[in-house]
């Protein structure tokens, strides 16, 4: 499989939650608990969840803005940050991200061909090439340089912004790129001709994204994997029509279903999502989806279920869906405090 | 590429400029002080006499006198003069102190800020220390503990405006370091100068710079009021702060000319102030 | 809640050493010895070295903090250079003075303040609101030494209603809430209270303005609510906010008195501070510092726990 371009393995970032300096043990938040993927060359990675469930997280663990408390980044085959393996500063060359918050990615103060020229400059290009390149960027995510790249952030709209954050990004050459909920910001028009433009520059560069969205149709569109998180978890990952249309896992399908559909043949079905919302402080023992999952029975709460794959490349963590985990056999779940759920 | 239309876009600073202008206060005050400091700085030039010279025959002439249009001090001197050549300490009480406390504090504030956790914490704990005691006695205990003398004086209001402006400065700077420009910098691989040099320090200047305006009159005051104590410049200096205190024994001869150097103190503080709030204003505005 | 306070109390704990610490160091600042304020210096050696024993200056300086420190704790302070009074005595009669003196300026300043600030909030925008933003910023601008001076001159020279100096018969030992002793008291009060009339209306109208501005007054009108409960609210949610600042200029009107105190001969703590700069009478100097920052701290301690408990929404960290 020499066309995997990322791998990550058993990522895990716990932040410590400031309770009262009396307390007896120190509490944490498993914002990223113990995950391992791998993304493809030239594919894109959809992620998606809920907000809380760790995926932006883990976009800020794999590009190195905060330090993993346990875990493997490996680059083409490289190690990230290790000794022998690729240095951080080269590392940053090839991945690069485009953040959520158009506004409070660009700094103020500078102009857009001087954002743009930034990077590169750091890297050791020259002034004058930098800012040509940055010319050409700016064209190449459809604005015009003669009018942008001595203007300010605080003159241009939102769409206009994150093509400006799109082009910074490129000024690198990355081989890598993370959408944190780039468009998630955007007046649904302007995220349609970010998306097609986003199609765009991937197919010239030979680029791979990370796409991370909370917004279902969206990722359905751009990604050709999507992985599911819950809870700092993987749940379920594949083929984006695949899970899609046979979705697995009773998460998945919960939130495919309450996607609101303008297909009068395929209504919006109630959510079967009972109980309350997770704790990340204090998860549930077990399938941490167990307290709100309809088909939950005792070995869902006593033991973690394991991403085993249900078809080729669609793999799914829940023993429902798994004949060998013991699932049938099991008896109902014992009716816990928090719980609202149906044996 | 073709050099058509190559637009421009507005700066912060020519921003906060073009709203200044639109301010007729703040466009006054910097008026006055623009006349207030061309006065003292141009002093020797254009003072009517010489501030030292003393007259034990003319002391105390009422304002209005020939060859004395303020009249003169109860050791015969000029006040016109004294008042301008008065003007070159008062003014650089005022603005000295707060000139290095502003890039002392900035400093110190930027590294706090930016380097973050428990030396951060360390910095601004040893700062909350001086921070317990109130401006003007703490000036004073400085000024005092020093000895009389304008560079004791300056010293000490310097030390005293330190911990407020490193206050602000890390204030912002641990706002700005959250911002996603500031990741985005760091996701390009640069180094932790270049990110603030670049990024950081353009964002802070602005709101310290905005809290050093404010302090100018105060500095100006206490600087005086040192000096009035008679803790900062020491006589014959013509210093406003000063000869209000060599002046306080003519209160019942001649009030007028007592109340002068006071006076000179007022309105250029008044100055200073509208002049630091139309700044304020102006700054807000295009936030 | 209950953390936070235990929290605020043991943070202020170090706050209160680094001033004790800095309140000692001060004085030797200075160069030159401070022997030289007690013996003159063609004194014989012997009586040099007799007086360090006795002042305890030939112990080594952490040591000489440590036993001013333990002893200040209790209650004593040394004794004065110049006058041979005990330090806290004398220190305490100043503060107590002071007290009155600032007490009654800072409750000028806040009422009026808080009058004009909340008057100005309300029609901001109007002549009123520039009004007392004149006044405003006429009272943060004036050099309240000078305003003192310029009072002095009005009311004393010319018009001779008030006195120019003292606190009244029987001098700074008796303060007595009457109207030989109040008369005193008039002028410096005035000039003192302008600073914080200054800050206080600039402070309160801005947050009268703003708050009126908010959805929730609108929403209020809306239902009808009379002006009275409409001031009600407002009241309520810009106290802890007026509350800290006038607990602050409170601090800095103690702290601050001095420059006043001199005009008018007013016998505070700032009058014993600037008579012990110049005799260079360390005892007064470090004891009168020393309570007067502690007095500081204390307020600032106050006024954090008392903060949130109007408004739970401002618990610090």
């Amino acid at each position: 499989m020499s066309n995997i371009i990322l791998q990550v393995s058993n990522l895990k970032k716990y932040f410590p939650v400031r309770a009262n300096p009396f307390a007896r043990e120190q509490k944490f938040v498993h914002a990223v608990d113990d995950i391992s993927f791998s993304v493809k060359k030239g594919r894109t990675l959809g992620i998606v969840g809920e907000s809380g469930c760790g995926k932006s997280t883990t976009a800020r663990l794999i590009a190195n803005l905060m330090p993993t408390d346990n875990g493997v980044i490996i680059f083409n085959g490289e190690g990230v940050g290790e000794i022998g393996g690729l240095e951080l500063k080269t590392f940053r060359k090839k991945l690069q991200m485009v953040f959520q918050d158009s506004f409070a990615s660009l700094n103020p103060r500078l102009t857009i061909s001087e954002t743009i020229s930034y990077g590169p400059m750091e890297h050791g290009t020259s002034k004058e090439d930098a800012h040509l390149q940055a010319h050409d960027l700016l064209a190449k995510v459809g604005l015009d340089p003669d009018l942008f790249a001595s203007r300010y952030p605080h003159e241009l709209s939102g769409g206009q912004r994150q093509r400006v954050n799109i082009a910074r990004a490129l000024a690198f050459n990355p081989e890598v790129v993370i959408l944190d909920e780039a468009v998630a910001a955007l007046d649904k028009s302007v995220q349609a001709q970010v998306l097609n433009l986003l199609q765009e520059l991937k197919a010239e560069f030979e680029l791979t994204y990370l796409f991370i969205s909370h917004d279902l149709h969206v990722v359905h569109y751009i990604s050709d994997d999507v992985m599911v998180m819950y809870l700092g978890q993987i749940v379920e990952m594949g083929p984006v029509e695949q899970v899609y249309s046979e979705a697995a896992h009773p998460y998945t399908r919960a939130l495919l279903s309450a996607v609101p559909s303008m297909d009068p043949a395929h209504r919006t079905q109630k959510s079967p999502i009972t109980g309350d919302p997770p704790n990340p402080i204090n998860p549930p023992s077990g399938c941490r989806f167990h307290d709100r999952c309809e088909h939950a029975r005792a070995i869902c709460a006593s033991l973690v279920p394991a991403l085993m794959p249900v078809q080729s490349s669609h793999v799914v963590a829940c023993h429902m869906n798994h004949p060998s985990s013991g699932y049938e056999a099991s008896g109902p779940v014992v009716q816990s405090a928090a719980a609202g759920v149906n044996p | 590429m073709s050099s058509s239309a190559h637009i421009s876009g507005r700066s912060y600073w020519s921003v906060v400029f073009h709203q200044l202008k639109h301010e007729p206060v703040a466009l006054c005050s910097a008026l006055v002080l623009l006349i207030i400091f061309f006065a003292a700085i141009f002093a020797p030039l254009l003072a009517p006499a010489d501030p030292y010279a003393t007259s034990m025959i003319h002391r105390l002439q009422a304002v209005g006198t020939t060859d004395h249009l303020l009249g003169t001090d109860e050791l015969g001197r000029d006040m016109l003069s004294r008042l301008m050549f008065g003007g070159r300490l008062s003014l650089l009480m005022g603005v000295a102190p707060v000139f290095m406390a502003f890039v002392i504090g900035t400093s110190i504030g930027l590294f706090a800020g930016y380097v973050g956790g428990k030396i951060n914490m360390m910095i601004m704990r040893m700062l909350d220390v001086f921070y317990a005691f109130p401006s003007v006695l703490l000036a004073v205990a400085i000024s005092g503990a020093l000895g009389p003398g304008m560079m004791n004086s300056l010293f000490a209001l310097t030390l005293v405006f330190i911990p407020q402006l490193v206050r602000v400065a890390e204030s912002v700077t641990t706002q700005v370091r959250k911002l996603d420009y500031i990741e985005a910098a760091r996701m390009s691989g640069a180094g932790s100068f270049s990110i603030i040099r670049v990024h950081v320090l353009g964002n802070v200047l602005g709101p310290v710079f905005v809290y050093a305006t404010g302090l100018l009159s105060v500095s100006m005051i206490l600087g005086s009021g040192l000096s009035f104590l008679g803790l900062g410049v020491k006589p014959p200096e013509p210093e406003w702060g000063l000869m209000l205190n060599t002046l306080r024994s003519a209160i019942f001869k001649e009030p007028l000319i007592a109340a002068l150097p006071g006076a000179m103190i007022f309105v250029t503080s008044i100055a200073f102030n509208l002049l630091a709030d139309g700044v304020r204003s102006a700054m807000d505005i295009k936030r | 809640m209950f953390f936070y306070v235990i929290r605020r109390l043991i943070y202020a704990v170090p706050i209160a050493l680094g001033v004790t610490l800095i309140s000692f160091l001060l004085v030797y600042l200075a160069p030159g010895d401070p022997l030289n304020a007690i013996a003159p210096s063609d004194a014989p050696a012997e009586t040099i070295a007799a007086l360090k024993v006795a002042y305890g200056l030939d112990k080594p300086l952490p040591m000489q903090y440590g036993l001013w420190l333990l002893r200040a704790v209790q209650g004593d302070l040394g004794v004065s250079i110049a006058s041979g009074r005990p330090v806290a005595a004398e220190v305490l009669a100043a503060v107590s003075n002071t007290l009155v003196l600032a007490g009654i300026a800072g409750a000028i300043g806040v009422f009026f303040g808080c009058l004009l600030g909340a008057l100005a909030g309300y029609w901001h925008g109007s002549g009123i609101d520039r009004i007392a933003t004149f006044l405003s910023v006429i009272g943060v601008s004036v050099p309240h030494y000078w305003l003192g001076m310029v009072l002095t001159i009005i009311f004393s020279t010319w018009l001779a209603w008030f006195p120019a100096m003292g606190a009244g018969p029987g001098g700074s030992a008796e303060w007595l809430w009457d109207y030989a002793h109040m008369r005193h008291l008039v002028l410096p009060a005035l000039t003192l209270c302008v600073i914080p009339l200054g800050i206080i209306t600039r402070t309160v109208r801005a947050l009268v303005a703003d708050m009126l501005d908010q959805e929730f007054v609108i929403a209020l009108r809306a239902r009808g609510l009379s002006n009275i409960t409409i001031f009600k609210h407002v009241a309520k949610n810009t106290a802890p906010t007026v509350l800290a600042v006038s607990g602050l200029q409170l601090g800095y009107l103690m702290g601050g008195s001095i420059l006043v105190e001199t005009v008018f001969a007013w016998p505070g703590t700032g009058f014993l501070l600037n008579t012990a700069i110049f005799q260079r009478d360390i005892p007064v100097l470090q004891g009168t510092i020393l309570i007067l920052c502690m007095f500081f701290v204390a307020l600032n301690l106050i006024v954090d726990i008392i903060q949130p408990l109007i408004d739970p929404r401002m618990v610090r960290a």
